[in-house]
């Protein structure tokens, strides 16, 4: 079988679920090589990543690697890609992780798909473009086909393999190092899941009203350990912080089960969380354009509703 | 400082926008032009810098004809001048071809300092500016919800899943900003009056030294295999809220084994 480079996401040496998806994706495509950038690789994550079928793992330990903004990591990629000639590299469709597949791209004189939502023989990939509206297969022409798949398109299975560790120095141009991460500010984000990763998000719109009843909309995530989004109205209001809008010009999410309190489902919104797989609505509006993609709707008010459902989640547990 | 900010003209979002079914590119005829959403924060962040340091800003647009429209809105909000790189032979040009043909004219009209939005509504790649910051060999400051220039060097706030990195580096460089980095101004009636007298250069392939054999839709590096309407998602269930809809939901999760 032919190998498949995965790029590891990972944060304090834990590798993020998304790579488990990306490397049993991998699995159904040839034989997957995890590829670590930086420090911080452990035997907890040679561990995961074994587990989840990754015949070898290449480990760029080096701070360079990470202490510049992308480029290192695409120069690494393009490395292992002249020495294994493997079939595809795929990478997680973060902002950064398409940043990467570009420039992987460009240097290796490869077509690259982002934003695939899965990925099937001869590297044909599907996309949901147009806010979801149209569904398109498409594949590399040239090159090695490099592909950004985005987070929960695949549901994560372990299939232990031998995660062979393999070290390896990359010598980075002075172009690569043309920016320089001086600090990482982490902001406070509690104990939520990442919006983008997370296979739950319960999001509020204009119908929650004000940023204190966003805590609403925070009760029902919490108990269903979900991430909390927000439509454009309620972060154009100030409601909720602007990292965590989710649509047209904010964040896309393609959840297992998407909860929307008070969206109405305006195009802009519905861009950024179409592909979700489950889809419950809440709105007072029974023409609320969001009722048309619901698989389960209540029409009536959130502030009620929402919180008997909390609870409700929380005595079945 | 020569500022050279990047847009895109884009179908609005708020209308049906289509692929052609011959050869499978967007349809630019189906829906109405208007500026990706995202350069207006590019505009604006070139223009504060332009007032804050001094020196030039220059719109460059890729496109059809019909996105002068794109060029004379940048140039109202206050950009000094523009270049139109316009020639059939981009017709259907990818990411790759795309930042081939850019990188080749901002070679040829110089820069200290490349903007864009972090994305286009339309392809939605983000991929423009790193592909460009590569292909250019200059500093990556990409996802910037903050830009900091003094003199030659500059930083950003890159925005991350977990805050943001602080970024530093020297110019030239290319910098991607994000929505809500600054609030983009209206064109003011002096503004608009005012842009219909700015030079607006069109250059050909030729005229940027770009090859044609990269670009297009045959140079492509990937392709659309085929594509149709995403089929619309089954009817659900819609209850009223009778006093008991949070059950009701609550029962639907359970049904779906989520809890």
């Amino acid at each position: 079988m032919s190998e498949i480079l995965v790029l590891v996401e990972q944060v304090d040496g834990e590798v993020k679920k998304v790579t488990l998806e990306l490397l049993t994706l991998a699995r159904s495509l040839g034989t997957p090589s995890a590829v670590w950038a930086g420090p911080g690789f452990g035997a907890d994550a040679k561990a995961k990543l074994a587990e989840y079928g990754a015949e070898k793992i290449y480990v760029a330990g080096s701070a360079d690697v990470v202490d510049h903004v992308v480029a290192p990591k695409a120069e690494l990629l393009a490395q292992l890609v002249g020495s294994a000639a493997p079939a595809a590299v795929l990478v997680a469709a973060t902002a950064e992780g398409k940043e990467v597949a570009g420039r992987l791209a460009v240097k290796t004189d490869s077509g690259v798909i982002t934003d695939a939502v899965g990925v099937g023989e001869g590297f044909v990939a599907d996309q949901s473009i147009f806010g979801g509206g149209v569904n398109v297969h498409s594949r590399v022409t040239k090159g090695t086909p490099i592909i950004a798949v985005r987070p929960n398109s695949t549901a994560p299975a372990p299939a232990p393999a031998a995660g062979a560790e393999e070290e390896v120095s990359v010598a980075l141009s002075d172009a690569a190092k043309a920016s320089k991460i001086v600090e990482r500010v982490k902001q406070e984000k509690g104990a939520r899941p990442e919006l983008t990763e997370a296979a739950i998000v319960v999001s509020g719109g204009r119908g929650v009203g004000s940023a204190e009843n966003f805590s609403i909309i925070e009760g029902l995530a919490d108990v269903l350990g979900a991430a909390v989004g927000a439509s454009r109205a309620a972060t154009d209001a100030g409601w909720y912080p602007h990292q965590f809008q989710v649509g047209q010009t904010g964040k896309t999410v393609s959840p297992q089960l998407y909860i929307a309190a008070g969206i109405s489902g305006a195009i802009q919104h519905r861009a950024g969380m179409q592909t979700a797989k489950t889809i419950v609505a809440i709105n007072k509006d029974p023409e609320a354009p969001i009722f048309e993609l619901a698989d389960f709707g209540v029409v009536g008010d959130l502030h009620q509703i929402v919180p008997q459902l909390a609870d409700e989640v929380s005595k079945r547990k | 400082m020569n500022i050279v900010v990047c847009v895109k003209q884009v179908p609005d979002t708020a209308t049906e926008r289509k692929l052609r079914s011959d050869d499978k590119t967007l349809d630019r005829d189906a829906a109405d032009g208007v500026v990706n959403e995202l350069d207006e924060y590019a505009v604006e962040e070139a223009l504060k810098l332009k007032e804050a340091h001094g020196g030039e800003v220059t719109v460059l647009t890729m496109g059809p004809g019909k996105a002068t429209e794109t060029i004379r809105k940048a140039l109202a909000m206050g950009a000094d001048k523009a270049v139109h790189l316009s020639d059939d032979a981009l017709h259907g040009s990818d990411a790759l071809s795309t930042s081939y043909a850019m990188a080749q004219t901002l070679k040829k009209i110089g820069f200290d300092l490349v903007i864009l939005g972090s994305e286009s509504t339309d392809a939605r790649t983000g991929v423009l500016a790193a592909m460009l910051a590569e292909r250019l060999g200059a500093a990556q400051l990409t996802l910037a919800n903050k830009v900091d220039v003094e003199g030659s060097s500059i930083s950003i706030q890159r925005l991350t899943d977990y805050g943001y990195d602080k970024v530093e580096a020297t110019l030239p460089a290319v910098v991607s900003v994000v929505e809500k980095i600054n609030e983009p101004r209206y064109p003011s009636f002096k503004g608009i009056m005012a842009a219909k007298k700015k030079p607006v250069e069109t250059l050909s392939v030729g005229d940027a030294s770009i090859d044609a054999a990269q670009v297009g839709l045959g140079a492509a590096w990937s392709e659309v295999v085929d594509f149709a309407a995403a089929p619309p998602r089954a009817a659900g269930t819609i209850v009223k809220d009778e006093g008991d809809g949070g059950v009701k939901a609550a029962e639907f999760l359970a049904s779906k084994k989520f809890i």
